[in-house]
C-alpha cells in the first residue's frame, strides 16, 4: 500500500513537471532558496534552522517546513526581500498556501480532502445539519421549543446513552480520520528515530506555543511590525479552555458510570467548575483570535483560508456561548432549546475536526516533533565560513 | 505624522537609516523636537541599514551573545589593517570604545540580538547579530521614534540646503522650506547615483564605462544629493571620491537591493575565468570573507566587467548556497557553451590548471597545502583539479556596497568649514564613515560607526538647540 502511494505520488509529480512540485510548493522552494542564501531570520523560529540543514527542497521537505511555520509573521516584516522587492519573499504566505494543500491531501478518507476547498461552506453545512438534527429531536421529544422546567436534567430530553453513543461515534471517527491523515504525513516526512528527550521538547514546544514568542519572547506580529503576545495567549485560552471542557465531560462520564451519579451536577461540582472555566477560556480565546484574525496584516498568511480560520473560530465561540447559556438557563423552560443548540454546535465542531482548521494543530505538532528529532542529528552540510 | 511645518523644528534629521534613527532618537531623548526626513517611501525606508546584519563590538569578556573577548586594541589593529592606516585613530578609538556600551541603548529601543548565524562562526566573537537582520532593527527604531514623538516624513528627499557661514538654516523638500535650529545629515553615500558612479570610475582602455555594469547592493535612494550640496557649500571633505567598496556578486543580481543573498561563496573552491575563458587572479589567496572585496575590483577590471566562478561536483555542499542556480553541465565543453565562452580556450584553461594542481590534504576550513605549480596566475590554496561532473558556473559582476567620500568631522560629529566645526550642523553614518574607514571594510564596522556617530550627532544637535536657547535668553 505504501509502495503504491509512492508510485502514485511519483506519477503525479512527473505529470506536474520535472520537480514534481505543485505551483504553491514551487513558490516555497523558490523562496527558501533565497532565504537559505540570507539566513537573517534564523533566530525567529524552527523553520530557518531546519532550512539551513538542506540545500534542496523536495516535496516532503516543503510539507514539513510549511507545517512547522506558525505564521508568526516575524520573517515577513524583517525581510529586506519582501514585497515590493522584486524577489517578493513572503515566507508565511507561501507556507500557509502549502499548508492548505497538505490538509486536503493528507485528509482521510482522501475524497473528503475536498471539504477544505470551500471550508466556510463545509462549516456552515455541518452547523446547519447539527442544529437541525437536535432541534428536530427536541421537538419530537418535548413537543415544542419550550417545556415545563426540568431542573437542569438534560437526560429528560436526551437519554445519556443516546448522547454518549452519538458523540462518541462522531468523535471516534474524527480521531481516527486525523490519526490516519497525520500518520501518512509522518511517514512522508520520514522523521527518523525518536528519543524521549526529543519527544519531551516537542511536547513542551506544542503546549507552550514556543514559536509564537518571536524568538525573543516579545511575541509575533499581527497588524504590523510591532510584536504582540496576544496571539499566543488567546491560543492558550482556546486550547486549555477546550481541554477543560473535555475534562468536564470526562469527569462527568466517570461520575455517571463509576459513581452512579447522573447529571445535573451542582454549580460547585467538579464537572461544572471545569466546564465553566473551560467555557470562559473558550469564550475569551476564540474571541481574541477572531479579533486578531480580522486585524492581521494582509500579506501575512493566506487570505483564501480566512473562511476556514473564522469558521472554526466561530464554531468554538458558539460552543462556549451556547454551553454557558445552557448552564445559566438549565432550570428554565428554555433548557431544551439551548440544549439542542449547544449539542448541534458541538456536533458540527466534532464533524469538522478532521476537515477544518483544527487539523493545523495536529500537523504542526507532528512537524515540531520531527524538528526536535532532526536537530539532534548531525548536520550533513559543511558549508565552511561565509 | 503632521505635514504642518510652518513652525520650525529643533532638530532636523535628514536620512532614514541606522545613523539617522540613532541621531533622531538621541536628540528626542535629550528633549528636542525632531523631524526626520526619509527620501524613500515607507516600504523602502532604512537605506542600506536594511541589508546589514550585525554590529562589531569591543568587549573585554564574554557578553551575552558575544563569545570570549575583543579588546579595544585588537579591534583597533583590525581596523588599522583593513584600512591600510587610512583612518583617524582618535575617531576610530572613540567608535570602538562606544561600541562596548551602545547595545543596552539599542535594546531599549527594541533591537534584539542573537548569536552569530550559521555559516558565520568566525564572527561569533566580534559581532553581535541583529535578530531578523537590519530591517528588523530599522523597524524597531522607527517604532520607538514614533512612540517618543519624533515626526517622520517619508518620500521626502531633500534637494537643497541653506548653509550660511557654516550654520545650517533650512532644507528644501519638494519645494517646501523646512527650518531647524540644528541639523544632522545621515543620508548615505552616493553609490546609487549611476551618473556620479560612472564619472568616478571613468572609462577604461577598451573604451568601456565599467560602472555601467555594476549592481548596487543596497538602496536606490543614496543619490548623494547632500554630499553634492555640501561640496557646493564649501564643507571639508575626506576620502577618495573615486573609491567605493566593491565586491564580487552574482551577475544576475538586481540593479538595486540585491543585498547579502547575491554573494557567491564558491570562488576559492574552484577557478574564475573572464569572458575570454582565462584565469586572472589567485582564487585561493586567502579565505573568501577576506577576499570578496578584492574580487569586486578584479572583476571590474576584466573586459565586460564579468567573471565566471567554475566549480565541480566535489565543491557542492561546501559553501553557502547561492540564490540563483548555477549553470550546470556534464562536460566542460557544454558548460562553456552555456556561458558563451570559447570552448577550446575554456577547456585548455581548465586542463592547464588541472595539470598544475599539487594536491595535498584538502581542507577548506584552513589555508591548506593544495596549490598549483607552473600555472599563471598560481592558485595557492584549495587547488583541486576540476574533474568531477557535473560542473557548475556562476557569473560574477561587481556590486557596490558604499562609497568612501565623506564629510570631515571631529569627535562631536560636527561638519567642518575651512577647518572650523559648525555649531549646528552634524553628520553621521556613510556620509562621514570615511573618517574612520578610509578604505577597506570589515564586517559590522559600518553599523558601529553609524550607531556611535549617529548618537553623538543627535546629542550634539540637541545640545546646539539648548545653546541657542541660552544665547537667546542672554540677548
Amino acid at each position: 500500500m505504501h509502495m503504491l502511494e509512492q508510485l502514485v505520488g511519483q506519477a503525479r509529480g512527473l505529470a506536474a513537471g520535472e520537480t514534481g512540485l505543485t505551483e504553491k510548493e514551487g513558490e516555497v522552494e523558490r523562496i527558501l532558496k533565497i532565504c537559505n542564501a540570507c539566513r537573517y531570520c534564523e533566530g525567529f523560529c524552527a523553520v530557518f534552522p531546519a532550512m539551513t540543514r538542506r540545500l534542496e527542497f523536495g516535496q516532503a521537505d516543503i510539507h514539513y517546513l510549511a507545517n512547522l511555520c506558525h505564521n508568526c509573521g516575524s520573517c515577513l516584516h524583517a525581510c529586506q526581500y519582501a514585497p515590493p522587492h522584486e524577489f517578493a519573499v513572503n515566507v508565511p504566505q507561501a507556507m500557509a498556501r502549502v499548508r492548505g494543500e497538505t490538509y486536503a491531501s493528507y485528509a482521510w478518507p482522501r475524497a473528503f480532502g475536498g471539504l477544505y476547498q470551500n471550508n466556510g461552506l463545509t462549516v456552515a453545512l455541518a452547523l446547519a445539519a447539527g442544529l437541525a438534527l437536535f432541534l428536530v429531536l427536541t421537538l419530537q421529544v418535548t413537543g415544542g421549543l419550550l417545556h415545563a422546567p426540568l431542573a437542569g436534567n438534560f437526560y429528560a430530553i436526551f437519554p445519556h446513552n443516546t448522547l454518549a453513543l452519538m458523540f462518541g461515534a462522531v468523535f471516534g471517527f474524527a480521531g481516527l480520520a486525523l490519526s490516519l491523515g497525520v500518520r501518512r504525513f509522518w511517514r512522508e516526512i520520514s522523521p527518523g528515530e525518536m528519543s524521549g528527550e526529543a519527544g519531551a521538547e516537542a511536547a513542551g514546544n506544542v503546549l507552550q506555543l514556543k514559536y509564537l514568542d518571536g524568538g525573543h519572547g516579545q511575541g509575533c506580529n499581527n497588524a504590523d511590525d510591532a510584536f504582540t503576545l496576544l496571539r499566543r495567549r488567546f491560543h492558550h485560552f482556546t486550547f486549555y479552555g477546550f481541554l477543560l471542557c473535555f475534562a468536564a465531560t470526562g469527569v462527568a462520564t466517570l461520575y455517571h458510570y463509576l459513581l452512579g451519579l447522573p447529571a445535573p451536577y451542582a454549580l460547585s461540582s467538579l464537572p461544572v467548575l471545569l466546564g465553566s472555566a473551560g467555557g470562559i477560556g473558550l469564550l475569551i480565546g476564540p474571541a481574541g483570535l477572531l479579533w486578531l484574525n480580522l486585524k492581521r496584516h494582509p500579506l501575512q498568511g493566506d487570505a483564501a483560508q480566512k473562511p476556514m480560520d473564522r469558521g472554526f473560530i466561530a464554531l468554538l465561540l458558539l460552543t462556549s456561548l451556547s454551553g454557558l447559556a445552557l448552564l445559566g438557563l438549565r432550570d428554565t423552560a428554555a433548557m431544551g432549546l439551548f440544549l439542542a443548540v449547544h449539542l448541534g454546535v458541538v456536533m458540527a465542531l466534532f464533524l469538522t475536526l478532521p476537515y477544518g482548521k483544527f487539523a493545523h494543530g495536529i500537523f504542526r505538532s507532528a512537524s515540531l516533533l520531527k524538528w526536535s528529532i532532526e536537530k539532534r542529528l548531525p548536520n550533513k552540510l559543511q558549508l565552511g565560513s561565509e | 505624522m503632521s505635514d504642518n511645518n510652518s513652525t520650525a523644528v529643533d532638530v532636523l534629521v535628514i536620512g532614514g537609516g541606522n545613523a539617522a534613527l540613532c541621531a533622531a532618537l538621541t536628540a528626542r531623548e535629550a528633549g528636542a523636537s525632531v523631524l526626520l526626513l526619509e527620501a524613500a517611501p515607507r516600504a523602502w525606508r532604512g537605506g542600506n541599514s536594511s541589508h546589514t546584519r550585525n554590529l562589531r563590538c569591543m568587549h573585554d569578556a564574554p557578553q551575552d551573545v558575544l563569545t570570549e573577548a575583543y579588546p579595544e586594541e585588537e579591534f583597533w589593529q583590525d581596523l588599522r589593517k583593513v584600512t591600510g592606516g587610512n583612518t583617524n585613530e582618535r575617531l576610530a578609538r572613540l567608535a570602538i570604545r562606544q561600541s562596548a556600551t551602545c547595545r543596552s541603548w539599542m535594546r531599549k529601543h527594541g533591537v534584539h540580538f542573537q548569536p552569530s548565524l550559521s555559516g558565520t562562526l568566525q564572527l561569533s566573537r566580534t559581532n553581535a547579530f541583529f535578530m531578523g537582520g537590519g530591517k528588523a532593527l530599522v523597524n524597531a527604531y522607527y517604532r520607538s521614534a514614533e512612540a517618543l514623538g519624533v515626526r517622520i516624513r517619508y518620500e521626502s528627499p531633500v534637494d537643497r540646503v541653506e548653509v550660511v557661514d557654516g550654520l545650517f538654516r533650512a532644507a528644501w523638500v519638494n519645494g517646501e522650506r523646512i527650518k531647524a535650529k540644528s541639523c544632522v545629515m545621515a543620508a548615505g553615500g552616493f553609490e546609487s547615483n549611476r551618473e556620479w558612479l560612472r564619472e568616478a570610475w571613468g572609462q577604461n582602455a577598451d573604451g568601456e564605462w565599467p560602472a555601467d555594469n555594476f549592481a548596487i547592493r543596497g538602496t536606490r535612494f543614496n543619490q548623494g544629493v547632500l554630499l553634492k550640496a555640501m561640496q557646493g557649500a564649501g564643507a571639508d571633505f575626506i576620502g577618495d571620491p573615486s573609491q567605493s567598496h566593491c565586491v564580487a556578486i552574482d551577475a544576475r543580481a538586481p540593479l538595486y537591493d540585491g543585498g547579502i543573498c547575491t554573494r557567491i561563496d564558491c570562488v576559492s573552491l574552484g577557478i574564475v575565468v573572464n569572458k575570454f575563458a582565462r584565469r586572472f587572479y589567485d582564487e585561493g589567496e586567502d579565505f573568501w570573507p577576506k577576499r570578496y572585496a578584492i574580487w569586486g575590483r578584479l572583476v571590474a577590471q576584466q573586459p565586460g566587467q564579468v567573471g565566471y566562478s567554475i566549480i565541480d561536483a566535489k565543491a557542492i555542499g561546501h559553501f553557502m548556497p547561492p540564490v540563483f542556480p548555477g549553470a550546470r553541465a556534464n562536460t566542460l565543453e557544454e558548460l562553456a557553451g552555456q556561458l558563451g565562452l570559447d570552448a577550446t580556450d575554456f577547456v585548455r584553461t581548465v586542463a592547464d590548471y588541472n595539470a598544475g594542481c599539487r594536491v595535498g590534504t584538502f581542507d577548506h576550513t584552513a589555508l591548506d597545502d593544495c596549490h598549483t605549480a607552473g600555472v599563471t596566475p598560481a592558485k595557492t590554496h584549495w587547488a583541486l583539479p576540476l574533474d568531477t561532473a557535473p560542473y557548475y558556473a556562476y557569473p560574477l559582476k561587481p556590486g557596490i556596497t558604499f562609497t568612501y567620500l565623506g564629510l570631515k568631522v571631529n569627535e562631536e560629529a560636527a561638519v567642518h568649514f575651512a577647518g572650523q566645526p559648525s555649531r549646528n550642523l552634524f553628520v553621521a553614518g556613510e556620509m562621514m564613515a570615511g573618517n574612520v574607514l578610509g578604505q577597506g571594510y570589515t564586517a559590522g564596522v559600518g553599523m558601529t560607526i553609524g550607531t556611535v556617530f549617529g548618537r553623538i550627532a543627535g546629542a550634539q544637535a540637541a545640545a546646539a538647540v539648548m545653546q541657542q536657547g541660552a544665547e537667546h535668553a542672554h540677548a
